[in-house]
């Protein structure tokens, strides 16, 4: 039902973890529909630095988690914030149809710490 | 690499006996049950021989035993031919909230449909109050349907008094056994069941076969109309390979089935305390001893959702199932550890083990060998685990 590349990430995950100098995090999901996941961002000028996540949820919660993070590692806001769930989902190689809207997040999570470091920068 | 199957409440191998047997009714003995000629007598023959030995194994008469393509269709038969028998005599139906889809699916496409349906709650446990049902009941019930034992905790429901109850009404009584056949002796008459759905292939038997007890004198509509065959209640050409050897494992079963219980419990004994030893926040769902069959483990690891702690098992070839929405199919996790008021983030790190003849303790030990690290693995990628992670570090 997974894709190799799927599995992959389930198996090895990249970035597993949290950022102690995080300047923006976000998060999606709720324990109640089986999801949650984290994203921790150490955003420098306009690079991401670095970034980490922490995910509660099924094989593919954990591998879209684990490639939004390998996918924006380095990259620019501007860049981050056009990577889509289904773009994430194609990287991995496809998501089975019934996790397309269920477990496919990852990168509303990315948008979130982003703005969530926007908002910390201008002091809301 | 090694493969350890504990799913059995999902399918069971086919007993190697069961599966030589059949073959012979596959290439050489393939005639027609209703034809005429020598070929259609020695299938008829071994098809009433299957009947006795399903009809032996619950304490029913052969008479009483209608073939059919398993489970659902057994339930579609017993709820769908009994309203519609009774239809004249009223409206209301009670079934408990723990029942398999094909049971409450039905149900509810009845309701969708004009009937009324009373939808019994059960304890923390699983298990149903008598209480509740002969509250439920009214003038116009025309049919209760409960489980014997439920699928995925191994809840064992007050069937006798619940017969009782229906018999003193002169309601009929319908009861899903799928789970229970082959584990727990089945006395059709002591347990006062009008109808009992029963399954092959839960029994080292094949898929696709199953059957419908009907009491003597207890009218059912048919859902299949045609040729007459099972005395007009299910029409179409028996499955004969698969009714025979159904009637085969049944015969197996029956010689097995103590044996089988005692090791059984012991194992399951063994890997419930083994869990609790070895793993943190662990609870087990359904109740424990006596009231849960002695094949069913369940139990909620909390921080963890049920699909990764699958996919991470059957990476060692280890087969079990979960009640979490990824593996329902809907976004909801099971409707039963919900109805015992579990909630959801507790009810989505559900596991379910279920035993079977060939598994050992050496392979249990594995199994408590291996969970722990799993469990390891995915909480420490859970956010909701970082309370607990933060508490322990600050010690």
């Amino acid at each position: 039902m997974y894709t190799e590349k799927v599995m992959d990430h389930f198996t090895n995950p990249r970035n597993v973890g949290e950022l102690e100098n995080a300047n923006g995090v976000g998060e999606v999901g709720n324990a109640k529909c089986g999801d949650i996941m984290r994203i921790y961002l150490d955003i420098e000028g306009d690079v991401i630095k670095d970034v980490k996540f922490k995910t509660f949820g099924c094989g593919a919660a954990v591998a879209t988690s684990s490639m939004v993070t390998e996918m924006v590692k380095g990259k620019t806001i501007e860049e981050a914030l056009v990577i889509s769930n289904a773009a994430v989902a194609e990287a991995l190689g496809g998501l089975p149809p019934a996790k397309m809207h269920c477990s496919n997040l990852a990168a509303d999570a990315l948008h979130k710490a982003i703005e969530n470091y926007r908002e910390k920068q201008l002091g809301i | 690499m090694r493969r350890i199957y504990l799913d059995h409440s999902a399918t069971t191998p086919v007993d190697p006996e069961v599966a030589a047997l059949m073959m012979t009714y596959y290439t050489e003995k393939y005639g027609n049950p209703s034809s005429v000629h020598a070929f259609g007598r020695e299938a008829k023959q071994a098809l009433e021989e299957a009947r006795r030995q399903v009809a032996e194994l619950i304490g029913a008469t052969p008479q009483e035993i209608t073939f059919t393509s398993g489970g659902t269709e057994s339930d579609n038969l017993a709820i769908l031919g009994t309203v519609e028998a009774m239809r004249k005599k009223g409206k209301h139906l009670i079934t408990t909230a723990i029942e398999h889809h094909a049971v409450l699916e039905t149900f509810e496409y009845l309701e969708k449909n004009g009937f009324e349906l009373t939808v019994i709650p059960v304890d923390a446990e699983a298990i149903v109050s008598v209480e509740d049902v002969r509250k439920a009941i009214r003038p116009d019930t025309i049919l209760i349907s409960v489980m014997h034992a439920n699928n995925e905790v191994g809840a064992i429901q007050p069937i006798v008094e619940i017969g009782n109850l229906a018999k003193e009404r002169g309601i009929t009584f319908h009861v899903d056994a799928v789970q229970s056949l082959g584990k727990i002796p089945i006395n059709v008459k002591e347990l006062n069941v009008d109808l009992m759905t029963v399954s092959s292939h839960k029994i080292y038997g094949p898929k696709g076969v199953g059957a419908l007890y009907i009491r003597k004198g207890v009218h059912i509509v048919p859902l299949a109309h045609g040729g007459s065959q099972e005395k007009r209640r299910r029409s179409g050409t028996e499955n004969t390979p698969g009714i025979i050897g159904f009637g085969k494992a049944c015969e197996l079963i029956g010689k097995r089935m103590a044996k089988e219980t005692e090791f059984q419990t012991k194992l399951r004994d063994r890997f419930m305390n083994g869990i609790l030893e070895r793993i943190e926040y662990v609870k087990v769902n359904g109740p424990t001893g006596e009231k849960r069959l002695a094949n069913n483990v369940n139990v909620s690891i909390r921080f963890v959702e049920g699909e990764s702690l699958l996919l991470s098992l059957d990476m060692l070839g280890i087969a079990a199932s979960s009640g979490s929405a990824c593996t329902s199919g809907s976004l909801d996790p099971s409707h039963v550890l919900l109805a015992m008021g579990l909630v959801h983030e507790i009810a989505h790190g559900s596991l379910r083990f279920s035993l079977g003849r060939q598994n050992t303790e050496e392979e249990i030990d594995y199994v408590l060998e291996q969970l722990p690290k799993i469990v390891d693995r995915l909480r420490m990628m859970s956010p909701l685990y970082d309370q607990v992670l933060h508490s322990k570090q600050a010690q």
